[in-house]
Order: structure tokens, then sequence, then C-alpha cells
């Protein structure tokens, strides 16, 4: 066992873990924090993503040992006080989520990718940056659609950098 | 996974210290090949030696005419460098073009380079820029260091620390990438630095990166791509798989190779 | 059209969960002290198997339990299930080989079940199967659909030539005979790819036993959680239905993949009453790859006659289905009854005729994937009609317009009686959507810049709502298609509506919602829709074959007129007029002709309170219940249009614009429904361009995980132009006909069709990857050099 403490979503915590224990599990076993999901084993989908010291990264392919002293944001950070993130509400508006298990990840990679490359994001960038990120259901349009929008909004809303 | 105990160095001597003392003991850079590897029970180090901490492997600097890079810089840090994109425009191209947003987050020219898969991209850069692997026992040339699929000279316990690329006068990398996995299927890289030319491939050769002599020579008369046409890859000695066959493969590396050279010369 | 009535595109309500985190999945679930399973699997295609020693693993760390196929049979659990029968041509029954959920002395394929380990942590499961040693009889393995007929090798005794059944439909000699009239025969050689469904949300499960009552519960992801507890109860026997709840909460997407009944929720819910603890699993994505049923694999020959006026005359297809390593849950019904049906496509085709033979093979199980039998149909049909142009020289839009269906209702020759449509509007309209005028335009543009441009069209034609009971019932399947509906309205007026359907993000809860609003007035927010627990919802047969609508929402709409005509009774006495005399509108009774009414709330209140008809012959409160069972399938239909550019000089498609015009009959929420489509055609174009399912000699499975399969992603697709026509449906009371599986259908054949074309009519095989592409358009340009 080791000894692990991060800050997730703005409370610290603190845990005695097996050192094999990946960052995805850290989050949704030892966390309870069950809105970020595992889709694959191979490092690929991005169901996992969250963002660490504000980069988006895939939580399956971290230790938890390796986010010690890191501060984690997941899709339950995401929103602040009650008010959704305008990418969340982007989601919702712009229809871009059927299932819903790719989401959070799509969501917090759309966050990325506004804060690298701002608020004016034309489509053919938005596809090529949702490369790690795979949806089943939507055909992803109506995520393209989304990210646009959402992308727009933060500039209005001031939240650039509201992930972190 | 297996179980393994972790251990955190901050500077390359602790690393290599642990690397010495600690029973099959791994390096742990991005994590970003090596912890599929171990999820999957494909590896199962007793020992995990985390470089993250490790400052001294990291950053970017010109130095003369080359670029430094430290071992532990991650593939965006590459793409986004301001140093990389004046000096090496191809190669902070390359960086950016690796797998996905997330993995370049993560994952280390160091890492990318000592793990040497057939189908990574940095390799091919390293070879035809000529880049120097510097670890922290020597110094070892590009035309040295890779030595097959996942081969690399590099000894037990042996850690890269920085990669220094000599600045062509132009260069461009050509990746053709794999449908699924979007690794290269084909990648090369064509770098003309003075009177030489050097072209790798990436993601074709059975036995990993190699340079085509072929085309280095027709391209040293003229560095152009029209100089290419007519020059033919062989399929011998090439990977077949499902994405491609030898014959495809071969037929791609004249196709990307074409496209670097027009790339590199702006066209 | 109100806000949030039939035809809003009304914001979804389930997405708030989802959006914020806090959907719950089945992996999301842990009962206090669960167990977790892990499933030794066999690693060869086709062996026996001699012993399994266990005798190490279970002296292992943490392990509570080792089960094999002897534990099961000692508990007599009975095997896994298909639940529709096929006859031969010669009346026979379909071969069907017993289908364990743990391997009983022998394995058929790369990941069938062999044992299940249960330990206190996943990692230890996993360490101790290591250590299992099991000694294999390696047998030859069966791969290839087209020949495994042929094969030495037996797979299941019960058929010893590899055969299921060899089924067929239509009228031979009348095909023959339109043959023989024919002017021209188009003939095509067609491999309909193998693929996995790839529900981003993999497989899981979580059993538990309650020994104080004696009651199972499983929480697994189904598509339909009933027909789940059918299977486990009536022919599995894990408990009677009494004592077996199944939940399916939250479901990140089935495609089909989700309808079956696998060994693993079995296994699990067994195991929890031997170990004492709940027992967890989950699926990797390799596991899904190794052990989800596929979809599609079949390899057919198709020929279509016309007469000299370019008319349609005749089509016949022999196919050979591939269904696996053991019969899934409705395999059996996929390349017969879902399929052959649909060979007539949208045109007047007098004679068509089909033959199918289903094989056994040492792969994972092939069943239902997104569209099921009508994708091949379809991609039979569009191949053949788009060749058919090219060969007789007419402009393939106008080609399939002369041949279109115009008069309903249309019997075809093959069972199905199209009820409504019109197949012109959707063709003018796309034709339009598309700018196929300017095509020529943009193809010499293309070419300029050293690119080949081509277009390709789909007229496809699906049947959905599936359905109804008799019909499915006397082509052979177990169950009757209906739906069941509860609508509960509570004392203030809110209300619960309680499906058989399932949500696994059709959005169900906001369309199902619209239709609750539409007809009783009330708001969104004061509905809810329950589904996907056997102990809330009594009976239902679940989500799959773009049924939901059609057939879920008709009952909710039945059970919704039961409780407006109960409310006019309430009204009656409440507002003293005679029952006859009161209206309801926009959420109000009235007394007509007068400016007496009562809201819909305070209608549910009277109800509950009973004040003022106790002692009449009215019952308190306000719930109803309706079964519905539709009289006839539904008929979507539509074009979609492709365009698309290759890259000779590395064989890459890109696709450039896509077209779909459909017609689902009424639409309730054009939101979902658009997001439906896209979706669909995503898989479609998946299919025709990226995915397949490959297995090597020796049944290895080389496509295991996402370095290898090939899915779908942003930077692949455009966006979709969607377009829509309204013909309703006649068959049921809303006048649906289902989306769900129309862009999966309709995509194959257009990026076919498309590349064809851009390629000099060269054939190409689907996934039509850069390398097969590539050498198409090599040939191409030969030929065009040479003339
Ligand atoms: C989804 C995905 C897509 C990818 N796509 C591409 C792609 O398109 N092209 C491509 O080139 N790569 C791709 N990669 C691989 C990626 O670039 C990895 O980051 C890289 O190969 C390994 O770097 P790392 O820092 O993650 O190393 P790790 O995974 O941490 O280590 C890899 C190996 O190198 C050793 N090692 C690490 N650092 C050192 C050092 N300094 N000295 C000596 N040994 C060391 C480790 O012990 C280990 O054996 C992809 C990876 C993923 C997950
Ligand atoms: S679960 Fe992390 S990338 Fe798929
Ligand atoms: S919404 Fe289902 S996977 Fe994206």
């Amino acid at each position: 066992m080791a000894a692990v403490s991060m800050t997730v979503n703005g409370h610290s915590v603190t845990a005695d873990i097996d050192p094999r224990t990946l960052l995805v599990q850290f989050i949704r076993d030892n966390q309870r924090l069950t809105g970020t999901h595992v889709g694959c084993d191979t490092s690929q989908c991005g169901a996992c993503v969250v963002h660490v010291d504000g980069k988006a990264v895939k939580s399956c392919t971290m230790l938890a040992l390796q986010c010690d002293g890191a501060n984690v944001t997941t899709i339950e950070g995401l929103a602040t006080g009650g008010v959704l993130h305008p990418m969340q509400e982007a989601f919702r508006e712009h229809h871009g989520l059927q299932c819903g298990f790719c989401t959070p990840g799509m969501i917090m990679s759309a966050v990325d990718i506004v804060n690298r490359k701002g608020n004016n994001l034309d489509e053919h960038t938005i596809r090529e940056e949702l490369e790690g990120n795979i949806c089943r259901c939507t055909g992803y349009h109506n995520i393209v659609k989304a990210v646009e929008a959402g992308a727009k909004a933060m500039a209005g809303s001031g939240m650039k950098h509201a992930a972190e | 996974m297996y179980a393994f105990t972790y251990h955190r160095p901050e500077t390359v001597r602790q690393a290599a210290g642990l690397l010495s003392r600690k029973d099959d003991a791994k390096l742990l850079a991005g994590g970003q090949t090596l912890l599929p590897t171990m999820k999957q029970r494909l590896a199962s180090p007793g020992n995990v030696v985390d470089l993250g901490k490790v400052a001294e492997m990291k950053g970017i600097e010109r130095k003369g005419r080359a670029v430094v890079i430290g071992a532990m810089t991650t593939h965006a840090e590459v793409a986004g460098s301001p140093v990389v994109q004046e000096a090496i425009p191809g190669l902070a191209a390359l960086a950016g073009n690796i797998g996905d947003p997330h993995v370049r987050n993560r994952g280390t020219i160091g890492g990318s380079v000592a793990n040497n898969d057939p189908a990574a991209d940095y390799p091919a850069a390293c070879l035809a820029m000529g880049a120097t692997i510097i670890t922290n026992k020597r110094k070892i040339a590009a035309d040295d260091f890779f030595q097959g699929m996942f081969d690399t000279a590099l000894e037990e316990g042996e850690i890269i620390t920085k990669i220094s690329f000599p600045m062509p006068g132009k260069a461009a990398y050509m990746k053709f990438p794999n449908p699924a996995s979007r690794y290269a299927l084909v990648g090369v890289c064509v770098a003309k630095r003075g009177s030489e030319v050097r072209v790798a491939v990436t993601g074709a050769g059975a036995s990993g990166v190699f340079r085509w002599a072929e085309a280095e020579a027709a391209l040293a008369k003229r560095f152009s791509s029209k100089s290419l046409e007519g020059v033919k890859a062989k399929a011998a000695g090439l990977n077949a798989d499902i994405h491609a066959d030898a014959e495809y493969r071969a037929h791609l590396i004249g196709v990307m190779a074409r496209r670097a050279v027009d790339a590199a010369v702006g066209k | 059209m109100s806000a949030t009535g039939i035809g809003a595109s009304v914001r979804r309500k389930e997405d708030h969960r989802f959006i914020t985190g806090a959907g719950r999945y089945t992996d999301d679930i842990n009962r206090p002290n669960q167990a977790y399973a892990y499933f030794l699997r066999s690693p060869h295609a086709h062996a026996t198997i001699k012993t399994i020693d266990t005798s190490k693993a279970s002296r292992m760390p943490g392990v509570l339990a080792i089960l094999t196929g002897d534990d099961l049979a000692a508990d007599k659990v009975g095997g896994l299930i298909c639940g529709w029968m096929i006859h031969s041509k010669d009346g026979s029954p379909m071969k069907a080989g017993a289908h364990p959920a743990l391997a009983q002395g022998k394995v058929r394929y790369v990941g069938d079940h062999v044992a299940v380990i249960v330990a206190d942590t996943l990692a230890q499961a996993r360490d101790a199967a290591e250590a299992v040693a099991v000694d294999y009889g390696v047998l030859p393995a069966v791969v290839d659909t087209a020949t495994a007929s042929k094969s030495k090798t037996v797979i299941h005794d019960a058929a010893p030539d590899n055969t299921v059944f060899n089924w067929h439909l239509g009228n031979k000699a009348e095909t023959e005979a339109a043959f023989k009239a024919a002017k021209h025969v188009v003939k095509l050689d067609i491999v309909n790819n193998r693929l996995a469904p790839n529900p981003m949300e993999p497989r899981a499960a979580v059993g538990f036993y309650d020994k104080g009552e004696d009651h199972y519960t499983l929480y697994t992801t189904s598509q339909n959680p009933h027909v789940a507890r059918l299977v486990l109860s009536a022919f599995i026997g894990i408990a009677p239905e009494n004592k077996l709840r199944v939940i399916a909460p939250d479901v990140g997407g089935g495609f089909g993949s989700k309808i079956f009944i696998y060994a693993e929720e079995t296994v699990c819910v067994w195991a929890s009453k031997k170990v004492g603890r709940p027992v967890k699993w989950n699926s990797d994505r390799t596991e899904a790859f190794l052990s989800d049923a596929h979809g599609r694999d079949h390899v057919t020959h198709a020929e279509l006659a016309i007469d000299a006026n370019g008319k349609m005359l005749g089509l016949r297809a022999h196919t050979i289905a591939n269904l696996g390593a053991y019969l899934s849950t409705f395999a059996s019904s996929v390349p017969t009854y879902l399929y052959a049906p649909l060979l007539s496509g949208q045109y007047n085709i007098p004679a068509v005729y089909a033959e199918v033979d289903a094989v056994y093979t040492t792969t994972a199980p092939v069943d239902a994937y997104r569209g099921a039998g009508r994708p091949e149909a379809t991609f039979v049909v569009e191949r053949l009609v788009e060749v058919a142009a090219r060969q007789i020289g007419m402009d393939p839009a106008k080609f399939r317009q002369m041949n279109f269906v115009t008069k309903f209702p249309h019997q075809t020759p093959v069972i199905m009686m199209y009820d409504a449509g019109n197949y012109n509007a959707s063709m003018k309209k796309a034709l339009e959507i598309a700018d196929y005028k300017g095509f020529g335009k943009r193809r010499r543009e293309s070419e300029r810049r050293g690119k080949l441009r081509g277009i390709g069209f789909s007229a496809y034609i699906e049947a959905c709502g599936i359905a109804p009971s008799a019909a499915v019932g006397s082509l052979g399947a177990g169950v009757g298609l209906w739906e069941s509906a509860e609508v509960r309205v509570n004392p203030i007026g809110t209300v619960e509506i309680l499906t058989g359907s399932h949500s696994h993000g059709q959005g169900h809860e906001t369309t199902f919602a619209q239709l609750v609003c539409e007809r009783l007035g009330v708001s969104m927010d004061a509905v809810t829709i329950v589904h996907g627990d056997t102990d809330k919802v009594q009976m239902g047969m679940g989500t799959y074959g773009s049924r939901s609508g059609a057939v879920g929402m008709s009952a909710i709409s039945k059970a919704l007129d039961k409780v407006i005509a109960k409310g006019k009774k309430v009204a009656a006495y409440v507002l003293e007029a005679s029952e006859k005399d009161i209206d309801f509108k926009d959420g109000k009774f009235s007394v007509k002709g007068t400016d007496k009414t009562l809201d819909f709330g305070a209608c549910a209140l009277q109800a509950y309170i009973a004040h003022k008809f106790n002692g009449q012959d009215l019952e308190p409160g306000l719930k109803e219940g309706a079964f519905y069972d539709p009289t006839n399938f539904t008929f979507p239909a539509g074009v979609h249009i492709a365009e698309v550019e290759v890259d000779p000089d590395t064989g890459v498609t890109e696709i450039l614009n896509w077209t779909a015009v459909d017609d689902f009959g009424v639409v309730i929420n054009p939101m979902i429904v658009e997001g439906q489509v896209h979706g669909g055609i995503a898989q479609g174009v998946g299919q025709a361009l990226l995915e397949g399912v490959v297995y090597d000699k020796e049944g290895q499975l080389v496509t295991a995980s996402y370095m290898d399969y090939c899915m779908p992603r942003a930077d692949n697709l455009p966006s979709f132009k969607v377009g829509m026509t309204v013909t309703a449906c006649p068959s049921n009371p809303l006048g649906i006909k289902g989306c769900g599986e129309a862009g999966a259908i309709a995509a194959p054949p257009a990026v076919i069709n498309a590349i064809t074309d851009a390629v000099g009519h060269e054939d190409v095989a689907m996934p039509a990857t850069p390398k097969v592409v590539w050498r198409a358009a090599q040939k191409a340009l030969k030929k065009m050099a040479a003339e």
C-alpha cells in the first residue's frame, strides 16, 4: 500500500492505495465518483477523460500515485454551485448525447479543446481534436455542434479555465 | 495489472540507482505505452520507477544549430514549443500528430524513443534528422540506436535523458495512419542538411524504422518530389497485416515520401 | 403544436444526469460485501475439455469459488436458448446444439466460457484464473462462412454438416420464369462483413441473492429486462419469476447486442447464491469483442432480372449466414424473416425468391445488430439496382423511380404488405438537397485536383415496429411482440408512466412524456417515465427493431385513452353533468355548452378522495394499463445519397456530402429522430468503410481491440443533411413508423455505390478500407489509360 493525496473537484483527499490503482479506479471506486467511465482497455475511447492540473488525460492510463499532489477535475466537478458549465449546457441544448456513456469524457475533452484552441472552433478542428473520444450513438454530428456552441458560450461566461 | 512497488525519484542519479538496485524495475515516463501493456498483463515489472518528478529531464532548448529536448518532455510540449516550431517545424508537426490530445499530454519523447514501437513516429524523425540519443551513460547516434522492433541500443539500467536534433535545412514528416490505431501504417520523414539527404521510414518495416537508401540517393541529386518518380520501395521485408499488405505499404512509402518532400520544400 | 407536445424538439429530460456524471449504469452499482467474477475463457477456437484442475487456484488468496459447467449441470441450470424456430425447406426443425453458460466438455470459440472465478477482488479472481489448469484436446477450427458446411470438422453433433437450416422464401418457379423472360440479368457476389456492435458501455452484471426472502436480483445491461427474466426463469431455471427481479438501469447503448441473454449474467445471478455474496462482473473491451454477439456475416450471390424497358421482373438470392458457434437468443430470425421479406425493396418486383443456409462456425455467436437482416437485404437490393442502372445505361435515380411501388397497400411476393409510403417524394427531395444536378461540375472539379468523385444512392425500406404477435408467432417466434404500459396518475395530477420499452440512448423519458403532455395537458415536469425494472413494470418486450415508438407509445396512448375516459366519469360526478356531455381538452374537463370546468389535476384528486361518487358504479383512483399489439409491421423508407472523393494515390475515401431523406411517419421529437438518423448513418458508414471482425485460420480473433477494429471517429464523418417526408403509418394510433435503424440500413450501399461510381464501376468489398479502394482505383486508372 502507498499513501496518496490529491485534490479532487476542489476537495483534498488522502488515501492508502495499492500502487497498481489507476486514476480511474481511484475516482470511481475510492471516491465513488462514477461519472468517469471505462470503455476500453487500450487507452483509445476517451470515456475516462478527466483534467489533471488543467490538462485532459485518460484516467485509465495513469496511476493514481502519478497524481500525488495534483489537482483533478472530473465531470462531477465541472458545474459550479449548481450552475451547469456552458459546455454541459451546450451538449444538452444541441442533443450531443444519446446513451450518455461517452458524454463525461466528451465534455471534459471539449473543455480542454477550448482551453487550448480558443473559443472560435471550426468543424474541421473540432473533428480532429476529438480523435481520442469515441461515441457509438450520435454519429458525432450533434457533438460537433455542441462543442462549437459551448466554446462560444464559454467566452461569454468568462469561464475559459473553469475546469481547473 | 500485477502488483508492483512504486518509486518516485527526483534526479536521474536516484532513478539510475533504483534501476540497478531493484529487481525487474521498469521506468515509467508518460505511461501511454507501459500502462496499457501492464493492464493487459503483458508486462509485469516488480518495481516501477516513475520519472514524473525528475525535473532535469524536462524542457526544450536551442543549443547552437541543434534543438535539445529533455526525455520527459511531452508530445504536446514539443508540438507547442515556439523553439521547435521555429527551428524544426516538421518535428513540431510530427509531435502534434502523435495519438490524440490526451496521449500527447502524457506521452514523452524519451518513452517513445526508448520503446521503439515499429509504428511510432519519433523514431523516423530521429533517424532522418540524425539525432543523438543522450543517456545517463553516453551519447548514441540514431543510426546505432534503433535495432529492430521494440529493440534499441539501451543497456540494462540506462536512461535516456535528452535527445538532440541537429537543425535540418529542410525536413518534413508524412504519416499515413492505421485507420484503427492511428499509429503509422507508413510514416516517412525526409531531412536535408547541407548536401546530405536522409529518408527514414516507420510503420512499414518488419524490423522497425529504416532508412530508404534509393530515395536518399535520388533526392541527393535534386531535392524535389519529382526525383522520386519511378523510385519504388521494395515490398520484401515489409509488414503485412489486416490493414495493409506489403505491396500496398511499399506503394504508400513512395506516396508519403513524395508528399513529405513537397511539404519540406513548402509546396 | 405546443412547445412540449408531439412534433416539438423538446430538450431531453434525461440529459441532466448524464452531463453531470450522475447517470447510473450497471458498473456504477455496488452492493455491500460484493465479490467479483472473472471468466476463464477458451484460448482455442475448438477443443474438447479433458480436465479442469482448480486445486491450486482455489487455494489462492481471496478466492471464494471456482465454478464450471459441471457445477451448472449439478444444479440443473439450463442452457441458453434461441427463441425463434426456423424450419428447413424439407420441414425439419433447425438443428440447435446445446449452449451451456459454462462449457460442458467442449469449447467452440475463442472466448467461450470455461469457468468462473469468484473472489474478494477482481485482481485476485484474475490471478486465480491464471492458475486454473485446463487440459484441452485441440480440434480444427471452422472459420469460413462460405465453406463451413463442407468442413469435415463437426462443431455440434446435432448438426453433422455444420448447417443449422436450409430455408427459403418466395416462389421459385415464378422467379425462374421471370429470369427466363428477362432482357438483362445483373449478378453480384456480396460479402456482408461481420461487425462487432460495440456499445460504448461494455456489458456488466451484478447478481445477488437474499436468503431471508429466497429472492434473486440481477442488475444487467439489457435492452429488455423482462425478456431476460422470462428466459432466466422459464428456460434457464434460475428461479420462478416472482423470485427474480431484473433491473436494467441506465444502459450505455445496445444496438441489438444487449437484447440477448448471455452466459455472464446467468452465471453471476446463479453464483451469488452459491457464494452467499453479491457477485459483480464487468466486461472489458477485449471480452466484449470476444463474447458479445456479432452482427451480419453473410455471403450472398444475388441476381436481378430486368426487361427491355428497364422494368424489374425478378430477384433471387442465395445467402449463407454465419451464426457462429451457438445460436444466440434471436439468431435464427435475423437471416430469415428479418432479411428475405425485405428483398423487394421499394420496388415493384413481381417475383422474388431467396434461399438461406445458416451455418455454425467456431466463432462468437452472431445475432441482431442495428438493422438486423434489413441492412443485409438493403445491401443486396441497392447494390443490384445501382449496378443494373449502370449496366443498362440509365440514370440510377430514374431507374429506381420507374420501378418504385406507387400504390398502397402493396403486397410484395415475400410476405410484406407495405401500407403507406411515397417513395418518389423522398427521392425528389433527396435529389434536391444533394444538388444532384450539380454533381457533374463537382466531379470535374475533383478531377482537376487529381481526385475521383462518386455519388451513390440507397433507397431503403425496413419492416419495423416489431411487431404483430400473431404474425411473428406464425413465423416461428417463441414470444408475442406486443408492448405494455401503465399510466399512474397521482392525487395531485402528476403522472408516472410505466413502460415495457427500455431506453438506452433513445430518449424515451422525453418522447414518451411528450405524448403524455400532448394528451393530458400536463407539464413535462409532471411526468416521469419508469422503465427497466421488472418489479416496477409488470411485463414488457423491450426495445429493438425500432419498436418503442410504434408499439411502446401506442400502448401508452391506449392506456391514456382509458385514463381520460375514467377522468370523464369522475368529472361528470364532480361537475354534476352527464358523462356524455364531458369534453376533455388542453388539460381541462368541461361540460358542453357551459363554463363549468375541472383541471386534470383536480380531477385526479377527486378520483382519489372519492367523495362525490362513493357508492356509485365507479372505483376510486386513476390508474390504467394497456397492452398494445399492432396489426402490421411499420415500413419506414427513404433515400440516402452519399458523395465521396477517393484519393487514387492512397485509396483514402472521404465522405464529402451526405443526404438523408426519411419517411418515419409521424415524428414526436424531430431533434431526437435526427439524432437517431445520424447515429445510424455513422454505424452504416462504419460497416462500409472501416469496420470488420477478422478471425484468422486458427479461429483467433485478430480484431480484439480498438487497435485493430476500426471504430468511426469524428474525423471519419461529415455533418449530415437530414430531410423528412411524412406519410402516416395506418397500423398504429399515432402514425409512427420508427427511426432507430434507418441510417444503419441505408448507409452501406450508398457508400459502396458512391465509391464504385468514383472508381469506374470496379467492385469494392466492405469494409472499403484504403487498401481495398486503392486497388480498385488502380485498376480503374489502368483501364482508363488503355481506353
Ligand atoms: C491511444 C494511443 C495512441 C497512440 N498513438 C501514437 C502514434 O500515433 N504515434 C506514436 O508514435 N505513438 C503513439 N502512441 C504511443 C505514445 O506516443 C507513447 O507516449 C509512447 O510510445 C511512449 O511514451 P511514454 O512517455 O508514454 O512512455 P512509457 O509508456 O512510460 O514507457 C514506454 C517504455 O519506455 C521506457 N522508458 C520510458 N522513458 C524512458 C527513458 N527516459 N529512458 C529509457 N527508457 C524509458 C519504459 O520503461 C517503457 O518500457 C499512442 C499511445 C496511445 C495510448
Ligand atoms: S477507458 Fe480510458 S481511453 Fe478508454
Ligand atoms: S452517447 Fe452513447 S456513446 Fe456517445
